[in-house]
């Protein structure tokens, strides 16, 4: 078997692990039941799913003898961005009560989510002794 | 043709099918959502694939053109991503 063999194997492989991963995040994205369990599958599909895919294009056009690594600033950017987009969306969840929300905390009303800050709290005041 | 190039040919057809079955059950949810968490997080899933399926294109090709393509498909996603939970949370996303 020649290298530039292997390196196919290889990319179908990663191709296959990658596509595996995406299937398996929209399957969890439509059967689960709880809004707040909906959001941990599609994760998996930003991260794994299409860092294997990446990572089947690198080894592919390696393998094709034109080495590219532009794929990893794809990979970095997805795995930076994915969890702080999961993060809002768990607020937003929270914001909405779509889940059953943690009791509340001892000493405040609410969680910070489902409360305005102080500042735009007298702003508003000011708007409104002003009209 | 060769036994390897024929393995890449069939492994590119399962990864564009898986892509595109992913993307109906997300507009499936997307339609379904019964809150707009789950609309944002199907509309995010949508981006998510439609970058899986620039990148398997770019493959199939044997282009590297699609590179630009794809990150610019992450990036817009994320923000419009954070915009939409963001208009949600604040009723404003720039404050």
């Amino acid at each position: 078997m020649t290298d530039q063999d292997f390196g196919t194997y290889a990319a179908a492989l990663f191709l296959l692990i990658g596509s595996g991963f995406v299937f398996v995040g929209a399957v969890g994205l439509l059967k689960f039941n709880d809004p707040m369990t909906r959001v941990h599958a599609p994760t998996k599909v930003g991260t794994v799913g299409i860092g294997m895919l990446l990572l089947g294009s690198m080894v592919y056009s390696n393998s094709l003898g034109s080495t590219s690594i532009h794929e990893l600033l794809i990979m970095a950017f997805l795995f930076v961005t994915a969890p702080i987009s999961a993060h809002f969306i768990a607020k937003v969840n929270i914001h909405r009560r779509a889940c059953e929300t943690p009791p509340s905390p001892p000493r405040d009303e609410t969680w910070s989510t489902l409360n305005s800050p102080e500042a735009d709290q007298k702003n508003e005041n000011l708007k409104v002794g002003q009209s | 043709m060769t036994e390897a190039a024929d393995i890449m040919n069939i492994a590119i057809a399962i990864a564009f099918v898986t892509l595109v079955l992913g993307q109906i059950l997300s507009m499936v949810r997307l339609v379904l959502g019964p809150t707009s968490g789950d609309r944002i997080l199907a509309l995010d899933t949508m981006v998510i694939n439609a970058l899986g399926l620039v990148v398997v294109l770019g493959i199939s090709q044997g282009v590297q053109i699609y590179f630009e393509v794809s990150l610019l498909i992450a990036m817009l996603g994320f923000v419009s991503t954070v915009a939409l939970a963001r208009f949600i949370l604040r009723g404003d996303i720039i404050e």
